[in-house]
């Protein structure tokens, strides 16, 4: 496979991380949203976000396997596993961004969080379709196809918002202003994606922001909010936050794996 | 055991058929368009398959489930592979699929999707009510009781019904 082959021991590593960072954005989201479970407010719209869930996960679950492949043939002894990668590293090893590990506060706050991300991870894979690393394209092939209802959901939703109630409106912009520090970072290049995006492997995330900037203002404008928020969304206009790509997280990310790696912790090997 | 140096793929798809996929239990995985290859070296069977949506929660069992049924027929040296590409699509439904589906109450998915695209509140695809055949209905969510299936309702005959929305 082109890409694997190329590499050293250390190009092995910026694979690893860039596979790894793609695995934790997904898997950290798709716990939050598992959050929601039973708690949606309808049910068909608590159905959707557990679904989407499942989706994130699974994606998590290609991304890491392949991980634990590579680890393993550098270090065979160290038997690493997609369990083992989820459930058995620690806050600093992850490198997720920030956004997916936000709380998932209202459900404006939680469409909006999705909304971002799923534009960001749609034109991400849009990309990866054409990596030169057979395996992240096979996995991205089938990922867009369900990101793609993930963005058309979350889309519509943010629209109903903002042209909905004064109520789901305020709401809306309320988690607008919570959570637009933290979208900078998914364009944020850090050391792995930059080396990953110069071998063909990875996507230089520079050539997708216009795109992404682009299809949120449809969405803005359609939701009725975009005179309102036009200033903000300005390149430059807002101080941007960024560390979870290196492993710097919020305080949140600690309590999420408290609870998702809580029975691995407590209970080593244990299997369902 | 049996003697196995005659075998074909053929024959081992054709018990592949007692092999169903265990949401729509009526699909067997040949039916699902699943089983992208079989191949048979010596006394080696390996089946290829791949899953429908990343995160299903039924390939799993799906795997062990094949690989149980052609133990039971004698075949000893069974192995399961996993590919992801090409990605699935509900183009590889068999017609005896999706008409084994509409029996079963859940609409097939359409031949070669108009609306899977990013476009929002384009218009509900056209789905035909299983149970009336009306073509009034309306799509109630694009999230049904698996990750396959969307939920719709018939305006005519009023009752819901899956629809195995198009991918």
């Amino acid at each position: 496979m082109i890409g694997e082959e190329e590499m050293n021991s250390t190009g092995k590593t910026f694979l690893t991380d860039y596979l790894l960072h793609l695995a934790d954005d997904a898997l950290i989201l798709g716990h939050r949203n598992s959050e929601w479970c039973g708690h949606g407010p309808i049910l068909e719209q608590d159905i959707a976000l557990t679904n989407i869930s499942l989706d994130l996960i699974g994606q998590a679950r290609s991304l890491y396997q392949y991980a634990a492949n590579i680890l393993n043939e550098s270090h065979p002894a160290r038997n690493v596993s997609e369990d083992t990668l989820a459930y058995l590293r620690d806050n600093r090893e992850f490198k997720n961004c920030l956004l997916v590990e936000m709380p998932n506060g209202d459900w404006a706050h939680t469409i909006l969080r999705q909304f971002f991300f799923s534009t960001y991870q749609f034109f991400l894979y849009e990309k990866l379709v054409g990596s030169v690393n057979d395996t992240i394209a096979a996995i991205s092939a089938k990922a867009i196809k369900e990101v793609t209802y993930h963005l058309r959901w979350s889309g519509e939703w943010v629209i109903r918002l903002g042209d909905g109630t004064d109520e789901s409106k305020e709401r809306l912009l309320k988690a607008f202003d919570m959570l637009w520090p933290f979208t900078g970072e998914l364009f944020h290049m850090v050391e792995y994606e930059i080396v990953a995006a110069d071998l063909g492997i990875g996507a230089d995330l520079n050539l997708l922001r216009s795109k992404w900037d682009e299809k949120l203002k449809i969405v803005f404008q359609e939701a009725g909010i975009l005179s309102i928020i036009e200033n903000k969304i300005k390149p430059g206009s807002n101080w941007m936050q960024s560390g979870g790509k290196i492993g710097k997280h919020s305080e949140h990310l600690g309590f999420i794996l408290a609870e998702l790696q809580f029975m691995q912790r407590a209970y080593p090997n244990s299997e369902w | 055991m049996r003697n196995q140096v005659d075998i074909s793929s053929a024959e081992i798809s054709e018990i592949l058929e007692e092999v169903m996929d265990p949401e729509i239990p009526v699909l067997s995985v040949n039916d699902l368009g699943i089983v992208r290859d079989i191949s048979v070296k010596d006394k080696a069977v390996q089946v290829t398959i791949t899953p429908t949506y990343m995160g299903c929660p039924a390939m799993d069992m799906i795997a062990a489930t094949i690989k149980m049924t052609l133990l039971s027929h004698g075949f000893t040296d069974v192995s399961i592979r996993q590919v992801l590409s090409p990605a699935w699509t509900t183009d590889w439904i068999s017609e005896k699929g999706k008409q084994k589906l509409l029996e079963y109450g859940i609409a097939p998915p359409n031949s070669k999707p108009q609306f899977c695209n990013t476009e929002f509140f384009t218009a509900n695809e056209a789905v035909q009510c299983p149970h009336c055949s009306s073509w009034n209905t309306k799509r109630i969510s694009e999230f049904g009781a698996t990750a396959c299936k969307a939920l719709y309702q018939c305006a005519d005959c009023k009752e819901p019904f899956d629809y195995f929305k198009c991918h």
